[in-house]
């Protein structure tokens, strides 16, 4: 059985952090949304596993 | 000269039975000759039940609706001694292609597997789907089978009894009243039978138009299926572009919901738009156009007491999949062997109930698909657009987001996984074969399995013994042996026995799976078939 692992898991937390807003530098509302998007599905199909998938909306959608 | 369209097929005529001082009851009535209301009356007649079919009209269908059979009702098609028309006139195509924007993103290939006798798709106008259908009709009548359509009989008032229903119907010579046993009612996604019986038909509308479009041209764009999301000629909507025969091809263009419909089917304004898509200089003729809103929804349940609802009447789904006419055809398919069992008195009226159910479980399925497809190709919301447009530019250059490109999930028969009829499981087979399975084709020798299975009960067994004849309580389940040794493809192997060395099958009129074992078993056997008959 696979978990969505909800620890820390990062190396470098504060790295890979800054490459994330890095992408976005100078992009407009909508670019950036676009790359979020893009971004969101070559995660989700990395990992491939739809329990952890279904997990991760809800914490998602939990966590606002 | 006339299309085919313009020409009364079955005009009116006066029926003695509108000169009956008292109703006639027929065994079987049919409203409307749509192709659903077609494949029943011939299905029937087939199996000797006499049949009237009653359409408000005397043609077929205007302009053409469906234009995709997918391999399934080609199959059922066969049964009913009309598939080879309609696939030597269809266009057969397996290669879709998707642009976004400018750019074409990927193409794909229905790749059909080998030994099917017939294609993944043809292209037919629905017009030349339905005049065959008839044509079928004549050749019925000139059997001797006993089947008629009654063109300008508009129904007008239905009475539904415990075991009849009754109707009123409109004629040019004024109006009769006619009695049926059972009555099916194939009339349409607005089914006035629905209406005048008060029943539901709930589900969702789609917010959006689409202009549909059939030109004719000589033009030399391949035969396949193109799909466009926000292409240059129609900004931020999607297109489509499908071969038909005789030069016919089919366009529909997204055109959003705040529209004045009347305004845009005028040529004036669709031609225009037919040209940015194709072209300035290329010429074409438009034989028909049309704008519709698309809905996906059913009824609760297809079966009433005496009244039998199939095809449009319902359900109705999005036509992105070409999941409309297609499981329509499936309904009947599921409906006439169990209606003729039943009005023989060799099955219990409940084994209707199972009809309903499994094709309930069908519909809901295909209203599954076509929403989400219909969802895909008209996001609902600012970022449900975003989403659909990060899939689409992933696709271009990365394999793993084409799977969920959605420009229509194509008809696929369904498998009816728990129906009352089926019995659990026993053989440790290929999934495509469990209870329930539409059965798939397997070329042996000159021949294939489906035209051998035909359309009644049958024991296939695969290097197992059975007796040749089985009969249980009336119904006669006839053996069809074969032996995997025999097959050269191996498709029957991975299709029927996977790692099994012999296997079983109780295999029903309709051609889907009712048990499995691997050996036969005498009582199991009769079980299985007193169950697929609504027995037990
Ligand atoms: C643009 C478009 C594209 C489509 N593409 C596809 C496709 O590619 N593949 C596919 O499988 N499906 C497709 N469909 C769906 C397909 O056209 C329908 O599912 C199919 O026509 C349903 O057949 P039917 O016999 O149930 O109903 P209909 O074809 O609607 O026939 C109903 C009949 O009942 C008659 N009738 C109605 N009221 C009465 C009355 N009171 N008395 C007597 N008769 C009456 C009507 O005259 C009509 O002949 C498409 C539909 C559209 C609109």
């Amino acid at each position: 059985m696979s978990d969505l692992n909800l620890q820390p898991n990062i190396p470098g937390a504060d790295d890979f952090y800054a490459g994330l807003l890095a992408a976005h530098d100078g992009l407009s509302k909508e670019d950036s949304d676009a790359l979020n998007a893009r971004l969101l599905l070559v995660l989700a199909n990395h990992i491939g596993d739809r329990a952890v998938l279904d997990n991760a909306i809800a914490v998602a959608k939990a966590s606002a | 000269m006339n299309k085919i369209f313009e020409v009364p097929m079955y005009a009116y005529s006066r029926s003695p039975d509108q000169d009956s001082e008292t109703p006639i009851r027929r065994p079987v009535v049919v409203i409307g000759a749509g192709p659903i209301g077609l494949g029943a009356a011939i299905d029937l007649a087939q199996q000797d039940v006499p049949v009237v079919v009653l359409d408000d009209n005397d043609k077929v269908s205007f302009g053409s609706r469906a234009v995709c059979y997918a391999k399934r009702p080609l199959e059922i098609l066969d049964r009913l001694g009309c598939g080879q028309p309609m696939v030597d006139k269809g266009v057969e195509w397996s290669i879709g292609k998707v642009f976004f924007d400018e750019r074409k993103i990927f193409e794909f290939d229905l790749l059909p597997e080998d030994g099917h006798e017939r294609p993944a798709f043809i292209n037919l106008q629905q017009y030349y789907f339905e005049e065959y259908l008839v044509n079928r009709v004549t050749e019925l009548q000139a059997e001797g089978k006993q089947i008629e359509i009654r063109g300008k009989n508009k129904v007008s008032a239905i009475g539904a009894h415990d075991n009849h229903a009754t109707l009123e119907i409109d004629t040019p010579e004024g109006p009769y009243n006619l009695e049926a046993e059972w009555l099916i009612a194939c009339d349409g996604a607005r089914s006035p039978t629905r209406q005048m019986m008060g029943l539901d038909f709930v589900g969702r509308v789609f917010e959006d138009n689409f202009l549909i479009a059939d030109v004719i041209m000589e033009a030399d764009f391949p035969t396949e299926r193109w799909f466009w999301f926000d292409p240059p000629f129609n900004k931020g909507q999607s297109a489509l572009l499908h071969k038909q025969p005789d030069n016919v091809w089919r366009i529909d263009l997204q055109l959003g919901w705040d529209i004045d419909k009347e305004e845009e089917k005028k040529p004036e304004n669709v031609i225009p738009r037919l040209k940015a898509m194709l072209g300035e200089d290329v010429e074409f003729e438009l034989e028909w156009v049309s704008i519709y809103t698309f809905q996906c929804r059913r009824m609760e349940k297809f079966r009433h007491g005496r009244v039998l609802f199939a095809g449009d009447s319902a359900h109705q789904v999005s036509p992105f999949g070409a999941r409309g006419a297609n499981s329509g055809l499936q309904d009947t398919d599921n409906l006439a062997w169990k209606l003729k069992l039943v009005i023989d008195g060799k099955a219990p009226e409940a084994l209707l109930d199972s009809y309903s159910q499994e094709r309930v479980h069908g519909a809901e399925e295909n209203i599954l698909n076509s929403s989400r497809s219909t969802d895909f190709i008209t996001p609902k919301s600012d970022m449900s657009r975003i989403l659909r447009d990060a899939v689409l530019d992933l696709a271009e250059t990365h394999d793993f987001a084409r799977p969920l490109v959605n420009a229509g999930r194509l008809s696929v028969p369904c498998t009816y996984d728990g129906s009352a009829l089926n019995m659990a499981d026993a053989l440790d087979g290929p999934e495509c074969t469990r209870p329930g399975s539409p059965c798939p084709d397997v070329k042996l020798g000159d021949d294939f399995l489906l035209r051998q299975l035909g359309g009644e009960f049958t024991l296939l067994t695969i290097d197992a013994d059975a007796p040749d004849l089985i009969e249980e309580d009336g119904i006669e389940v006839t053996r069809l042996a074969l032996s995997a040794k025999e097959d050269t493809t191996g498709a029957l192997k991975a299709r029927y026995l996977g790692d099994e060395p012999s296997a079983v099958y109780l295999i029903r009129p309709d051609q889907h799976v009712a048990a499995r074992r691997p050996s036969f078993d005498e009582n199991l056997f009769r079980a299985a078939i007193r169950r697929a008959t609504g027995k037990e």
